[in-house]
C-alpha cells in the first residue's frame, strides 16, 4: 500500500490526546481545582506576625504581591545560601543523572514531568545560577538559567506544594540531593512575600496560640481525654487516669492532636491509656503543649522552632524527667533531626531510663525524648506486658512505614516488633515501597486537604498499589502505620483506590491485645468491632 | 472468521493501541510508561499493558459488560483524578476501533464480511459506556470522599467552637 | 514523530551547541598551533593558567561552600537506626558513629551505592528478565569514572621521573589482556564505550533528554574528545614520548621548555585538557569535591544522642506558657485544670 498508517490518535483527529510539548525553561501553570491548595488565611498570617497578610487565591491574576516582591525573594535567596551549606551544594552538584526522576510518588501518579524531583529543583536552580553563578551570566539559557518572573513564581507556588517532602528521591540519589530541604527553603522563600497555603498557615497559628493545630483549648482538651477514658472504661471495664498539666509527674507525654479528635487516631489514643495505665506509668498530657505534629515545619526553619519550643518549655516548666513522644511522622523529623539543634539543650531533664524495665534509651542521651514504639518494644522485650494476639486475629495487617519514621529516623524494626508481637496475621508489602523506599501517602508536609483531592489521589496511587497487592494476595484488611497525616489521609485513598482496608496506628493494635488488670471480658476491640470468635458466635 | 484473524494479529494490534494510549501523555512520561515494567515502580503503566490486554481478551471472548468494567476498573480510577477532561479519560477506547481497522485495512477492501466487524465495533461501543460509567463511579467518589472530610471539618469546627 | 519536534528541537541545540564549541576548541589548538606557531603559548601559558584556574577555582568553591554552615542535621536515613540493644542496627545505612560514616561515605564514593540502589520485586509483567535502567546508569557511571581515574593515574609516567612503581604496575594492570603494539589499554576501551552510552542516554531517554541542558553534553563531549585524542597518539598518529615528556616535566618543575617536533594533535589534547580543568570550578563536575561536604550523607544518624551545634540559631518568636494561661486562665480553672496563677 502506497498511503501512509495514520496512527490511531491521528485518525480520531478532534480529540487532543497530546498534551503540549513545551521547554521546562518557559514556565507555565494552570490552577485547575484539585490539584492547588487555598491560599492563607489574613487572620492567621496576621495573627504568625509573617509578611504580607492578605485575602488571595492561587487563581486570581494579581496575587497581590509587594511591589518589591523580586528582590525580597533574591534577597532571601542570597541570605538562605550564606546559612545553609546544604543548600549551596544541592544547588552547585546535581549532574541531571536523572536516578531520583522516576522515584517521586507524585510523577508516578500524575506524569507530570515537572514532578521529577531533578525538576522540581531544576525551578529553582535556574534561578540561581542566572541571579548568582558565572556560567549563568556568560551562557544564559544554554546553562539552563532563567530570569525571576512572576510566572516562575507560580510555579514554585504549584511544584513547591506538590512536594510531601518524603525524601525518597533523596535516598537514590548519587549526592544525597535532598528535595525537602530544597521545597522547605523555597517555602520560605514564598512566605516571604505572603505565599502560603491555608491548610499549613492556619494550624500554624493556632497552634502558636492554642497549644495545638485544631486549635483546641484547654477545657476542649481535657473533655476529650476524659471522654477517651470513659469511653476505654466501657471497652475495657477498666477506669484509668490520665493525668493534664501535672507538675511532677515523671514523664511528659506529647502527641499529635489528631489523636484525641480525629479518628482512626482516636483508637491509638485508647491504646496510649490502656498501656500507661497497665504498666502504672507516672505520667502528664499537656494542654499547652498538647500538639506533638509541626506545621511550621512545612513553612519555615523559624515557625518550625516557635511551635517546637512549647516542647522543652513545658517539660521544664512541669518538672518532669524526660518525654514520650506519640505516633506521628514529621514531629518525628522535628524531634529527631532538629529539636535539639533549635531549642535544646535540654540539660534540665535526665537521661531517658524506663521506670518499668530500667532500660537506659542511650540513642536518645541528649535530646532525651523516647519514640512510644521505642518505649513499649522495650516493655514486651522485657515481658513486662501480656499480650493477647488473637484479639487481632479479626485483622490481617501490612505496616507502612511513614517517610519521616523511615529517612528521618530509621526507626523501622521497633514498630514491625510491636505488630508482630501483638498480632498473628501480618504481612509486608513489596520490599521496593516499604522500609528506605517506602512511598508516601500522597498527602504529607501539609497537603492533606479536601481541597488538591485529586493531586492526593494520585500521588497516593504507588502506596494503595502496593496495599492492593496484599490485600489480593493475602486478604490484607488493615493498613497499620505511625503517622498522624497517614492515619488521616490513607483513609480516603484506601476508600478510593482499594476498599475494605481500614488504616489505624500500630498501638492501637498493642491496645487491643493488651491484657489489663482487672479488665472485663473483651467482646470488641478498640473501636467497638467484635473480634475474631466473637463475630462467629453472633453468626 | 473475524475473530481468529484480530487474535493472530493481536499483539500488533495491542501494541499500537497501548502506544497511543501512552501518547495520551506528556513525552517524557510516556517513555516511562513504556520503559519500566514493575508493577509497583510503574503502576500507571502497568494499568495500562494489564487493561489493554483484559479489554481485548474478552473482545475476543465473552464480550461482557461486568468482565469490561473489572478490567478497565484501574485504569479508568487513575485517568479519572489525572490531568484529562472526561472525554479524554476514556477516549483511548475509541483508539481500538480505529486501530483494528486500521489494521484490517486490506481486508476490508477485499470485502469481508461488513457484519462481524460491525459487531465488534458496536461492542467497543459498550466497552466505552462501561468506561463512562466507571469515570462517574470514580468522580462522584472523590466527591463523596471531599464531602466527608468537609463534613469531618465542620462537625469538629461546631464541637469546638473553633475559627475558621 | 511530530509532536516530539519541540523537545527534540531543544535536544538538538543543546547537542549542537556543546559539540560545536567542542570543535571550536579543537580548530582554535589547530590554527595556534599549525598555522601561528604558538607553542609557547599552548604549550606552556594556557597550562599554566588552566593548573592555576582550576587550583585555585576548587579552593574558591570549597571555601564558599564552607563558609556556609550546616545548621541541621539532616542525614538521608536508609536503614535501621541504633536505638534498643537487641535490635540490630544498619551500620552503612544508618550510620552512627563516625567510622560507619566514613564506610558510607566510601561505599558512595567510590562504588556510587545510592546509584545501584534498586531493588527488584520478584513480580515481573511476564515472566520477562527487566534490567532497570538505573543499573545500567549505575555501571556505566562506575566504569566512566573508575576508567577517569586510572587513566589519570597511568599520566604520572609522563611527569614524573623515575616512573613510580604503581604507576608501572597500574600499567601493567591496564594492558593485562596485551592485545597489540603499543598494548591496549583497557580503561582505553571503557572510558570510549561508557562515554558513548552516557551520551546515548541522554538523547535517547527522554525523560532525561527532557531534563538536559547544554551544560550536560558539553562535559561528555569534552571528556570524549580527549579520550579520542589520547588514543589516536598512543595507537594510530604516534607522538614523541620523549618530547612530550619533557615538556610535562619542565611544566611541574617550574622550567617550562617548548621542545620542537611535537605533533599538533598533543597540543588538541592538552588544550582540550585545559579547558576541562578550568571549565571544572565553574560547572557540574564540581560534584566531585561537593559530594564530600553534602549534609545528607556525611553525617551520623545520631542527633537524639549528640547535640548538633547551630551556629546562627536565632531568636524567634514564642508563645509562653504565662501568654497561653493568660489568656485561657478562666477556662482552664472552671474545667478544673491547675493554673499557676489565681
Amino acid at each position: 500500500m502506497a498511503e501512509k498508517k495514520l496512527k490511531p490518535e491521528e485518525l480520531a483527529g478532534s480529540i487532543d490526546y497530546k498534551p503540549k510539548q513545551k521547554d521546562w525553561l518557559d514556565p507555565s501553570v494552570e490552577f485547575k481545582h484539585g490539584v492547588f491548595n487555598y491560599g492563607g488565611s489574613p487572620k492567621s498570617v496576621e495573627y504568625l506576625q509573617q509578611p504580607n497578610p492578605r485575602k488571595w487565591q492561587p487563581t486570581d491574576p494579581d496575587w497581590q504581591l509587594p511591589e518589591n516582591w523580586k528582590q525580597i525573594i533574591l534577597e532571601g535567596l542570597k541570605d538562605r545560601l550564606d546559612r545553609f551549606r546544604s543548600l549551596r551544594i544541592f544547588m552547585d552538584i546535581c549532574v541531571r543523572c536523572g536516578a531520583c526522576a522516576d522515584k517521586c510518588h507524585f510523577f508516578i501518579g500524575s506524569g507530570d514531568p515537572k514532578n521529577m524531583p531533578v525538576l522540581r529543583a531544576e525551578l529553582l536552580r535556574s534561578i540561581y545560577r542566572n541571579d548568582f553563578t558565572l556560567a549563568g551570566k556568560l551562557f544564559g539559557k544554554f546553562s539552563g538559567s532563567r530570569e525571576l518572573t512572576i510566572d516562575v513564581l507560580k510555579e514554585w507556588f504549584y511544584y513547591f506544594f506538590q512536594c510531601t517532602q518524603c525524601r525518597r528521591c533523596s535516598v537514590f540519589c548519587p549526592y544525597g540531593i535532598d528535595t525537602a530541604e530544597i521545597t522547605l527553603l523555597v517555602r520560605e522563600l514564598l512566605n516571604l512575600v505572603g505565599v502560603n497555603i491555608d491548610w499549613i498557615i492556619t494550624p500554624v497559628a493556632n497552634s502558636f496560640r492554642t497549644g495545638n493545630h485544631l486549635g483546641i483549648q484547654p477545657h476542649g482538651f481535657k473533655d476529650s481525654i476524659d471522654f477517651a477514658v470513659d469511653e476505654l472504661e466501657s471497652i475495657t471495664g477498666v477506669r484509668v487516669e490520665a493525668p493534664i498539666n501535672k507538675k511532677g509527674a515523671e514523664i511528659l507525654f506529647i502527641t499529635p492532636s489528631a489523636d484525641y479528635f480525629g479518628t482512626p487516631h482516636y483508637y491509638t489514643l485508647l491504646g496510649y491509656l490502656a498501656l500507661f495505665h497497665e504498666i502504672g506509668l507516672d505520667y502528664t498530657w499537656s494542654s499547652y503543649a498538647s500538639e506533638g505534629g509541626n506545621f511550621g515545619s512545612f513553612v519555615s526553619h523559624d515557625l518550625m522552632k516557635s511551635l517546637n519550643a512549647k516542647m522543652y518549655a513545658e517539660a521544664k516548666r512541669l518538672g518532669v524527667k524526660w518525654i514520650i513522644g506519640g505516633e506521628c511522622g514529621h514531629m518525628w523529623r522535628v524531634v529527631h533531626q532538629y529539636m535539639d539543634t533549635l531549642n535544646g539543650p535540654a540539660d534540665f531533664l535526665e537521661v531517658p531510663v524506663s521506670p518499668i524495665t530500667g532500660t537506659r534509651f542511650e540513642n536518645t542521651k541528649s535530646t532525651k525524648m523516647v519514640h512510644i514504639c521505642e518505649f513499649t518494644a522495650d516493655l514486651i522485650k522485657n515481658n513486662k506486658i501480656k499480650l493477647d494476639k488473637s484479639r487481632n486475629d479479626h485483622r490481617s495487617i501490612t505496616y507502612h512505614d511513614p517517610c519521616n519514621i523511615a529517612r528521618g529516623l530509621g526507626l523501622i524494626e521497633e514498630p514491625r516488633y510491636l505488630i508482630k508481637n501483638s498480632c498473628n496475621n501480618f504481612f509486608e508489602m513489596p520490599d521496593n515501597t516499604i522500609k528506605e523506599q517506602t512511598f508516601c501517602c500522597g498527602s504529607g508536609a501539609g497537603l492533606g486537604t479536601d481541597e488538591n483531592l485529586e493531586m492526593r489521589m494520585r500521588g497516593g496511587l504507588p502506596r494503595a498499589n502496593a496495599v492492593k497487592y496484599v490485600k489480593e494476595k493475602y486478604g490484607v484488611n488493615f493498613l497499620g502505620c505511625i503517622c498522624a497525616i497517614d492515619k488521616a489521609t490513607l483513609p480516603p485513598l484506601m476508600d478510593y483506590w482499594v476498599g475494605g482496608v481500614d488504616v489505624g496506628g500500630v498501638h492501637e493494635l498493642v491496645g487491643n491485645a493488651l491484657i489489663m488488670k482487672g479488665e472485663k471480658e473483651r467482646t470488641t476491640d478498640l473501636r467497638g468491632e467484635p473480634l475474631a470468635g466473637d463475630e462467629k458466635q453472633n453468626v | 472468521m473475524l475473530k481468529e484473524l484480530l487474535s493472530n494479529k493481536k499483539s500488533i494490534i495491542l501494541d499500537r493501541w497501548i502506544q497511543s494510549i501512552d501518547n495520551s501523555y506528556p513525552v517524557e512520561t510516556t517513555k516511562f510508561l513504556k520503559s519500566q515494567k514493575d508493577r509497583f515502580s510503574n503502576p500507571v503503566g502497568y494499568s495500562i499493558t494489564n487493561c489493554a490486554e483484559n479489554l481485548f481478551n474478552e473482545l475476543l471472548s465473552s464480550r461482557s459488560i461486568q468482565n469490561y468494567k473489572a478490567s478497565l476498573s484501574d485504569l479508568i480510577k487513575i485517568r479519572a483524578v489525572q490531568e484529562f477532561s472526561p472525554s479524554q479519560a476514556i477516549g483511548f477506547i475509541f483508539l481500538l476501533k480505529q486501530t483494528i481497522h486500521n489494521e484490517l485495512e486490506s481486508e476490508i477492501k477485499a470485502g469481508m464480511d461488513s457484519k462481524e466487524l460491525m459487531e465488534i465495533d458496536s461492542s467497543i461501543d459498550e466497552m466505552a459506556l462501561a468506561a463512562f460509567d466507571l469515570y462517574m463511579d470514580a468522580r462522584e467518589k472523590i466527591f463523596q470522599i471531599r464531602v466527608k472530610e468537609l463534613k469531618a471539618r465542620l462537625l469538629f469546627n461546631e464541637m469546638n467552637g473553633a475559627p475558621e | 514523530m511530530e509532536h516530539w519536534s519541540l523537545a527534540k528541537k531543544g535536544t538538538l541545540i543543546n547537542v549542537l551547541f556543546s559539540l560545536s564549541a567542542v570543535f571550536i576548541l579543537i580548530a582554535g589548538a589547530i590554527v595556534g598551533v599549525d598555522l601561528i606557531k604558538f607553542n609557547f603559548l599552548f604549550g606552556v601559558i594556557i597550562p599554566y593558567t588552566a593548573i592555576t584556574i582550576f587550583i585555585l577555582g576548587i579552593i574558591l568553591q570549597v571555601i564558599k561552600w564552607a563558609k556556609s554552615p550546616v545548621p541541621f542535621h539532616i542525614p538521608t536515613v536508609a536503614g535501621q537506626q541504633k536505638s534498643l540493644p537487641w535490635i540490630k542496627s544498619s551500620k552503612l545505612e544508618s550510620p552512627s558513629s563516625t567510622l560507619g560514616v566514613i564506610g558510607r561515605m566510601l561505599l558512595e564514593i567510590l562504588f556510587f551505592r545510592s546509584l545501584f540502589r534498586n531493588t527488584k520485586s520478584e513480580l515481573k509483567n511476564g515472566p520477562r528478565l527487566v534490567y532497570g535502567s538505573n543499573k545500567y546508569l549505575w555501571l556505566g557511571a562506575l566504569v566512566f569514572h573508575w576508567s577517569i581515574l586510572v587513566i589519570f593515574l597511568r599520566h604520572f609516567r609522563f611527569f614524573m621521573q623515575p616512573i613510580p612503581s604503581f604507576v608501572l604496575a597500574l600499567q601493567n594492570l591496564d594492558g593485562f589482556f596485551q592485545i597489540g603494539l603499543p598494548v591496549l589499554y583497557i580503561s582505553d576501551v571503557l572510558i570510549t564505550l561508557a562515554l558513548l552510552y552516557l551520551i546515548f542516554r541522554r538523547v535517547a531517554d527522554l525523560k532525561i533528554r527532557y531534563i538536559s541542558l547544554a551544560s550536560d553534553y558539553f562535559p561528555l563531549f569534552l571528556i570524549l574528545s580527549i579520550a579520542v585524542t589520547g588514543i589516536l597518539m598512543r595507537y594510530f598518529d604516534r607522538v614523541d614520548i620523549v618530547k612530550v615528556k619533557e615538556l610535562a616535566i619542565g611544566i611541574f618543575s617550574f622550567h617550562p621548555t617548548v621542545p620542537d617536533g611535537i605533533g599538533v594533535l598533543f597540543y588538541i589534547h592538552l588544550f582540550l585538557v585545559c579547558t576541562l580543568i578550568t571549565y571544572f570550578p565553574f560547572s557540574k563536575l564540581l560534584h566531585m569535591p561537593g559530594i564530600f561536604l553534602t549534609p545528607t550523607r556525611n553525617l551520623a544518624n545520631n542527633s537524639r544522642m549528640v547535640r548538633h551545634i547551630n551556629p546562627w540559631n536565632r531568636p524567634v518568636r514564642v508563645h509562653t506558657y504565662e501568654e497561653y494561661e493568660d489568656e485561657f486562665r478562666d477556662k482552664m480553672k472552671a474545667s478544673g485544670l491547675p493554673v499557676e496563677k489565681e
